[in-house]
């Protein structure tokens, strides 16, 4: 049996099959030792010397093995030396599988018989250090072999046997597990002895392998407390690793680990600081990155990234540290192009989010100096999901940035969403993401907030510098924000306007619309101009509320320049009149002629729309401009009769048009419409406005309802049918209202 | 038929026993006819005593002219076989010439006999020692019988045993070094010691250490030199690397070795040798010999 463990042909996997077989027979075998020397039918050690007898050494050393573990149990002789000869004499296998299972058949069954403290084999006083000594010279020969089968059979295979080394790996890393149980292997004597050994072998073996696997063994193998304390041991062993090493990895395990420890114990913090943790990461990852000149990027930024972690999570308080962490990626990186490796800015974006997640404050990671350096080496798009995770921050966290400086720099972050990146035009960027990313920017552009109001002026210079140069394309997205923002500020001054009171009051209600005069032109030059348009006559309001006439008048005129020039789509003329006649019809601070040229303006202009009804119903809109009901608003009645008989005639004419052209009139809605705005002005006690219109055209809408050629249309009819009931309800109210609707006569 | 054999037969039995025969130390021995037997152990300047018994068979009579003991050692060279030499040989007589009716014992002895050389049985030469019963008779032949013994002599540990220790190699290709911890071993001695690999380039599949033993016989151009392998021993399995350092421990007991004989009576030597040898992966073998030299230590119960 023991025979055909000397085959080479087995792969590993069905070695270890034939091993456990083995194995159990070798248990049994001990078992049958046992007995016969308890009953005293021969001595172990003339057994002992017996299985020597064995002519191959691979089943003798076997045999020797399971001799020895009886040895050990009899204690006719020290477990120390039994165990130094078996793991001496194991040397006689030099093959790498066989000698491996060999070994790990040693380590198993001396596993309970080390001279440990508190075990009963332990000897004289220095015991602990045999059976560390044992274990340690086990595991440093297991090694060897382990490192050494990569070089055995022909180069072709190399893959395959990489594989099947791995799958063999545990019988090494049994050892450190081994290591890390017995007891006597204390802080002491483990940053004495057993980790530099240790550590010696991993750097010796020279295979990228042996050592990954290994340093991770070290790493879970043994207390957190003894890493703590070893730190710097430990780091000084991976700068000489080999550079295929993934140290990345394992040192992102080791500070993971180091960091969970900080967090679920805090009294180990000052521990923490005591060995300063970070100084000597932060100086072995250096020391890594320039043993490893061609270390990718995005190792050398996952392992920054590690150590931010851990920075972030054992010294939260230290900002300096994380901004040193960031200068030294800064400074691994520059020199560099643009990072073009998709997995390295994936590192970098978790680099920077990191500290966002953590100080879930923007304003912290503003004061990182070297934050917007470290992202300065993202491709334009990355940058674009930095500047966006950023402001998600930003709104989840409902953080105000409140000073200038601040907001410039967050702009300078979030640049690649600002403005177009230089020379690179991405044309292929989906429609939806772009807004959906000048959404989020406009989102931002409100979270802008200083009490301060000169604060809040430089914040939205700063803010119109950054998005002015955003180009075509975004600005209709962060105008509009910037605009509401000012205006915001613009409200709030009018609100205590008594205590402003001086000449060196450097906000004023006029800088800012000054500003918005800028920023609006700059998006009506985009062209954008039904959007300007609309911001332009907010600002007109927002002026009108301050009392400048003279900046209203111009938020004015350039609407309607805009109007003129800009706006041609039919449709959309009309939606603008209507604002215009809106807005314009709020306004109660222009001067009479200033008025009146811009009531003409709007007249003249609802009268010029293309379609009759459009130009009806903007005609009859535009009675309003002349009947403000406030205390000292307008009321010049005539004109607005004349606005609403011109609107009727357009009606006519609309109608007639319609009979022309298909044959049958068209809807007598426009009529009710009319009809609607004549009883409104009724009420309000306009004097031009007389029951006798109204019953006329009442009558009117009746003909044309029962007209041959009337088209029936439910809609109208409902419509026409609710304004009679209304004044028929007006009539039954009585009071002066009544009164006044008794002449009308509705039939 | 009883009548018809009785012609053939010798007319008597003759026993050849020792006087210490119950209690000495026995070993056994291989015969010619493939056989082992038992017999007893004596070592040199012992005196060797007992008695010679001589029955006549039934009713019969022995004639004789006289009877003798002899103590011969003997070599006999397998090539020239059934011609022994006698180096030593001692003669007592036990009777004057008269007739022998019925059993008759004769006690004898040799004291301190002078024994220098060890009973030996190679592949080409045999020594033995014996002791031999003659009836001497007239006109018939003598009647014979002989006892083997053994002889078996003892040395003291030697005062000078050096280690062996060596580098050998070949250029650029393997360089190993190997201690031997003794260069003179008793039979139920240890060999331990190290190969030491200062430089591997050949892929080593095994090592093993073989005990060989050199008996060369005859002199001159008559010699003839018989090799035979007694004991392989692996030591090593698998290729190891430079700096690697194995561990030798061969038992010397389970083998049956002799001690080194020089030159015994210009017949024959025997010598032992320690043979490392390589195997590569395609069955090459590389070795290097060394003598050892091996004694007899008597047997006490710490001695092992």
């Amino acid at each position: 049996m023991l025979s055909e463990l000397r085959t080479s042909r087995l792969s590993p996997h069905k070695y270890y099959e034939l091993y456990m077989r083995a194995f159990d027979e070798l248990r049994k075998l001990e078992m049958f030792f046992r007995e016969e020397t308890t009953r005293g039918n021969c001595s172990v050690v003339d057994l002992y010397e017996l299985v020597q007898h064995a002519g191959n050494v691979l089943p003798r050393l076997y045999l020797l093995c399971t001799v020895g573990s009886v040895y050990i149990k009899s204690k006719e002789a020290p477990a120390k030396d039994v165990l130094k000869d078996l793991v001496e004499m194991s040397r006689g296998i030099q093959h790498p599988l066989r000698g491996l299972f060999l070994r790990s058949y040693l380590s198993q069954i001396s596993r309970d018989k080390l001279p440990d403290i508190g075990s009963e084999y332990e000897g004289d006083a220095d015991s602990v250090n045999d059976a560390i000594e044992f274990v340690l010279q086990n595991f440093i020969e297991m090694n060897k072999l382990w490192v050494r089968m990569q070089h055995q059979g022909p180069q072709r295979d190399k893959e395959k046997r990489e594989k099947e080394r791995s799958e063999l790996r545990d019988l090494v890393g049994k050892n450190l597990h081994v290591l890390s149980q017995i007891e006597g292997v204390d802080l002491e004597m483990y940053k004495e002895t057993v980790l530099p050994r240790i550590l010696e072998q991993v750097v010796n073996c020279k295979d990228e392998l042996a050592q990954f696997y290994l340093m991770d063994c070290i790493i879970q193998v043994f207390p957190d407390e003894y890493h703590l304390q070893t730190l710097e041991t430990l780091l000084s062993a991976f700068p000489q690793l080999q550079p295929g090493v993934d140290i990345k990895t394992v040192l992102s395990q080791l500070m993971d680990r180091l960091s969970n420890y900080a967090a679920s114990s805090p009294e180990v913090l000052p521990e923490f600081l005591q060995v300063e943790a970070f100084a000597k990461f932060s100086s072995a990852i250096g020391k890594v990155i320039e043993a490893q000149p061609d270390m990718p990027a995005v190792s050398a930024i996952t392992l920054y990234v590690s150590l931010l972690t851990f920075t972030l999570r054992v010294h939260p308080d230290r900002l300096d540290y994380v901004d040193q962490v960031l200068g030294a990626c800064v400074k691994k990186l520059s020199g560099k192009e643009k990072l073009q490796d998709s997995r390295a800015t994936k590192q970098i974006v978790a680099l920077l989010s990191a500290p966002l997640e953590k100080y879930s404050n923007i304003v912290t990671a503003l004061e990182l100096s070297n934050y917007p350096k470290v992202m300065d080496h993202l491709d334009n798009s990355t940058t674009k999901v930095m500047a966006v995770v950023i402001i998600q921050s930003i709104m989840k966290n409902t953080t105000c940035v409140s000073t200038s400086d601040k907001v410039e720099a967050l702009f300078e972050l979030i640049k690649g969403l600002i403005k177009d990146m230089d020379g690179t035009q991405d044309d292929d960027v989906d429609e939806e993401d772009f807004k959906e990313e000048q959404n989020s920017v406009a989102r931002l552009i409100h979270m802008l907030y200083n009490e301060d109001q000169e604060e809040m002026l430089k914040i939205i210079c700063t803010v119109q510098k950054h998005i002015l140069r955003g180009g075509p394309k975004r600005l209709p997205f962060t105008v509009p924000s910037l605009v509401f923002l000012a205006l915001k500020l613009v409200r709030r001054l009018q609100g205590q306007d008594g205590d402003v009171v001086g000449e060196d009051v450097p906000t004023t209600p006029k800088k800012i619309f000054q500003i918005l005069n800028q920023t609006i032109e700059a998006l009506y030059l985009v062209p954008c101009p039904e959007l300007s348009l609309r911001l332009y006559l907010q600002c007109a309001e927002a002026a009108n509320d301050c009392d400048l006439e003279p900046v209203a008048y111009e938020f004015f005129t350039q609407a309607f320049i805009l109007y003129e020039e800009e706006i041609a789509d039919s449709k959309a003329q009309v939606t603008a009149i209507h604002l215009i006649i809106g807005t314009l019809q709020r306004m109660n601070i222009f001067g009479v002629e200033n008025r009146d040229t811009l009531t003409h303006k709007a007249t003249g202009y609802s009268a010029k729309l293309l379609k009759k009804p459009d130009q009806c119903r903007a005609v009859y809109a535009c009675s309003h401009l002349f009947w403000v009901e406030d205390q000292d608003g307008v009321k010049d009645g005539e004109r607005v009769l004349l606005c609403l008989k011109r609107a009727l005639r357009i009606a006519n004419a609309a109608q007639q048009m319609a009979n022309a052209a298909r044959g049958s009139s068209g809807s007598i809605s426009l009529f009710i419409e009319i009809l609607n705005k004549y009883l409104y002005f009724f009420e309000k006690g306009n004097p031009q406005i007389t029951s006798s219109a109204i019953q006329g055209l009442i009558e009117l809408i009746t003909t044309e309802m029962q007209g041959e050629n009337a088209t029936s249309d439910p809609s109208a009819e409902a419509f026409f049918s609710s304004t009679m009931r209304y004044i028929q309800f007006q009539k039954q109210k009585g009071g002066s209202m009544g009164e006044k609707y008794e002449t009308i006569k509705a039939s | 038929m009883n009548y018809l054999m009785g012609a053939f037969k010798p007319p008597c039995n003759i026993t050849i026993t020792f006087s210490d025969g119950k209690t000495r130390k026995q070993v056994s021995v291989k015969k010619e006819n493939g056989k082992t037997a038992m017999v007893p152990v004596f070592q040199s300047l012992e005196t060797i005593s007992g008695e010679v018994s001589i029955d006549p068979v039934q009713g019969k009579k022995v004639e004789h002219t006289g009877v003798k003991i002899e103590l011969l050692g003997q070599i006999e060279l397998y090539f020239d076989r059934g011609n022994f030499y006698d180096f030593t040989s001692l003669v007592r007589e036990l009777d004057v010439p008269g007739d022998i009716y019925e059993k008759k014992t004769y006690p004898f002895e040799f004291s301190s006999v002078e024994m220098p050389y060890e009973s030996y049985n190679g592949t080409n030469v045999r020594l033995r020692y014996i002791l031999r019963v003659t009836i001497s008779r007239n006109y018939v032949s003598n009647i014979t019988e002989h006892r083997d013994f053994c002889v078996r002599n003892y040395s003291p540990v030697p005062t000078m045993n050096n280690s062996i220790k060596m580098e050998v190699g070949i250029e650029d290709c393997l360089h190993i070094e190997f201690e031997y911890s003794k260069s003179k071993y008793h039979l139920k001695d240890v060999i331990i010691g190290k190969i030491y690999f200062l430089l591997v380039r050949i892929k080593i599949k095994n090592m093993e250490l073989e005990i060989r033993r050199r008996e060369s016989t005859g002199s001159g151009p008559n010699t003839y030199v018989e090799t035979e392998t007694l004991a392989k021993f692996e030591l090593m399995d698998g290729a190891p690397v430079r700096g690697e350092s194995i561990p030798i421990r061969l038992f010397l007991s389970p083998y049956e070795l002799t001690p080194t004989y020089r030159n015994i009576n210009n017949k024959f030597s025997v010598k032992y040798y320690l043979n490392l040898v390589l195997v590569d992966e395609e069955d090459r073998r590389y070795f290097k010999q060394q003598e050892i030299s091996m004694y007899r230590l008597l047997d006490t119960p710490a001695s092992s």
